[in-house]
């Protein structure tokens, strides 16, 4: 079995931001919105090599993508940084009407997505964000696991026209994938082979998928681990064929069960091949303050969760 | 360019277009269409440096148009059609089934002119920041325009654009709004007072130009003249432009009735006959 190593955890904002600076040298038409939080979304690299480059819109978020539709149309290539919340469901009709409709350059980084964001509290641990924006017509939604992850999808957003969100964490988590691997919108990463059950994950879960794979593993049973980092164009393809294989499918995802991978996936199997299936997610509630630990095992995100649902799902495969 | 007379002239037509649009569409917004159908003429023909020729969706050395009140797409299109970005045919088509004239702007539609959509309220200033930074940063010196409603500026990003562009002085913006004091529910009085517009913006740093008479044309032509030369100078220029919504037809005019009602095909013949053919001819 494919073993991952957590060379050192960090954060994926920070890959983002990282990222950023890179695409920013090569391409000067990148530019960088954020709403007060250039520091806190990493965006502040990018900032100080490229002041002129930047647009500090106070604290306002609405005005702040119809700026960024403005600048596309002049052929800027704009990134937007913010908390994840702020910048999509506080401003949901902003990004449906100027972005997504209008079908604008603009890439959206939510940053501090998801319960693991931890003590702030539900206010800003957004848990729907995938579901509005996949929601809408146009717009592609990234989901990248780790910090490298994250600074290859950056990498990959500036080279790709059309509305976009990335979804990105706060918090210091394993970074495991390899440094210079292309991020391929799109394309499903098969990061490990298996043949009882298929565990399709996105995000700060894919750790614990792997996590969980090897507990299996040890009992004897082979899982299969796709990291679904791109949520929309869904690669159906890579999920049909692994659930095909396996026949038995769990879901891993730091957001609710409504609106989000679990539900993707379970839309590609209903109307392709049904298969038994099991969600890891957060079933129609808010989170709360807490550390990101507390929060992921509290929640039931952690591997062991994952196990979990994989001994549930086995028992109803045909 | 066109004279003023030449104006006048197609401001009736473009108002004849409006009301014969809407009542074959049985629904759109002749009301704040025919009270800022001077001022459109006027920047479609006269004062925007842009034609349906060098159009781009980029913009790039061409004076940009943002119209932040979607649901005025009789007067939008119309006086498009009129300038030649497409035939004026087309205005039959308005609002029906497979047509680029969408109720509200479109991009998803291919219609040349159009580089936004529009219809949420109070987001088209936003848009128009925007457009303006990215043409000072590539060092073009046209110009970026924005029309509102008045009852649009109850809206709060309204006032998240126009803090950024004073804060900011982006001088390369002219914001007009179509100052008439209507909206769906009643006046903006009843609704919920502007207040004092021209100190309003006053404070947020902008320059305000007033133009007493919105359906004159020549007052409109010299306020926008002037509303030009304020720009480059550090600060945002605002219009406001006095209207009266549903300007041009007697019974429509001084009542919110028909900002998002038309008129019935028995009554058409009554606004029309207020209405003189022109040279330009119906659709």
């Amino acid at each position: 079995m494919t073993t991952f190593e957590n060379k050192s955890s960090k954060e994926l904002r920070a890959g983002m931001g990282d990222g950023l600076v890179e695409v920013g040298k090569r391409n000067s038409d990148v530019v960088a919105l954020s709403a007060d939080v250039f520091g806190s979304v990493k965006m502040d690299a990018f900032k100080k090599a490229y002041p002129d480059r930047c647009v500090q819109c106070g604290i306002a978020e609405a005005n702040m993508i119809g700026i960024a539709a403005g600048l596309s149309l002049c052929g800027k290539i704009p990134f937007v940084g913010g908390f994840a919340e702020f910048v999509t469901g506080r401003v949901y009709d902003q990004i449906r009407q100027v972005l997504a409709y209008s079908n604008k350059n603009v890439k959206i980084c939510g940053s501090h997505a998801g319960i693991s964001l931890g003590e702030d509290g539900a206010t800003h641990q957004t848990m729907e964000d995938i579901a509005l924006m996949k929601a809408l017509p146009n717009m592609t939604v990234l989901v990248p696991c780790d910090y490298n992850q994250a600074r290859q999808a950056t990498i990959a957003a500036a080279d790709y026209v059309g509305p976009m969100y990335i979804r990105l964490g706060r918090s210091k988590m394993p970074n495991f994938t390899p440094e210079d691997e292309p991020f391929v919108i799109g394309k499903a990463q098969h990061l490990i082979e298996g043949s009882d059950v298929s565990i399709f994950a996105c995000g700060h879960l894919v750790w614990e998928a792997l996590e969980a794979a090897k507990a299996l593993e040890a009992e004897g049973i082979h899982a299969e681990v796709i990291n679904i980092h791109t949520i929309k164009p869904l690669d159906t393809e890579a999920i049909i064929a692994s659930a095909r294989k396996t026949g038995a499918v769990v879901t891993c995802e730091e957001h609710l069960f409504n609106g989000g991978l679990g539900d993707s996936v379970a839309q590609t199997l209903a109307l392709n091949c049904p298969t038994p299936m099991e969600y890891v997610a957060v079933n129609d509630k808010f989170g709360e303050s807490g550390t990101p630990d507390e929060m992921l095992t509290n929640y039931g995100l952690r591997s062991k969760n994952i196990v979990e649902k994989v001994y549930a799902v086995l028992k109803r495969k045909c | 360019m066109k004279s003023t007379q030449e104006l006048q002239t197609i401001a009736t037509q473009v108002r004849r277009d409006i009301v014969r649009m809407t009542t074959a569409a049985k629904s759109g917004h002749p009301g704040g269409s025919l009270g800022t159908t001077d001022w459109m003429t006027a920047m479609q023909f006269n004062i925007m440096q842009a034609s349906p020729e060098t159009f781009t969706m980029d913009g790039n050395n061409q004076d940009m148009l943002f119209v932040s009140q979607g649901h005025i797409t009789p007067v939008i299109y119309s006086t498009m059609a009129r300038r030649g970005y497409f035939e004026v045919s087309e205005l039959a088509t308005f609002r029906k089934f497979a047509t680029r004239l969408q109720g509200h702007p479109s991009v998803a539609h291919n219609l040349p002119g159009i580089r936004m959509a529009s219809g949420s309220l109070g987001q088209g200033m936003s848009v128009g920041i925007g457009a303006a930074l990215g043409k000072k940063m590539r060092n073009d010196k046209t110009l970026v325009y924005t029309l509102h409603g008045d009852g649009e500026l109850q809206e709060g990003q309204i006032w998240e654009s126009v803090m950024f562009a004073g804060a900011k002085g982006v001088d390369n913006l002219i914001s007009t709004i179509d100052y008439n004091g209507q909206q769906i529910d009643g006046t903006t009085d009843q609704v919920m007072s502007l207040g004092d517009l021209k100190a309003k913006f006053e404070s947020f740093m902008w320059t305000v130009v007033d133009i007493a008479n919105g359906n004159d044309m020549q007052q409109v032509l010299d306020g926008m003249a002037e509303a030009k030369n304020l720009t480059g100078k550090g600060h945002p220029v605002v219009v406001l432009l006095h209207t009266e919504m549903g300007y041009g037809v007697d019974f429509m005019q001084g009542t919110n009735k028909y900002h998002g009602a038309v008129l019935s095909a028995d009554d058409l013949p009554r606004a029309l006959a207020q209405l003189p053919e022109t040279e330009y001819g119906d659709f």
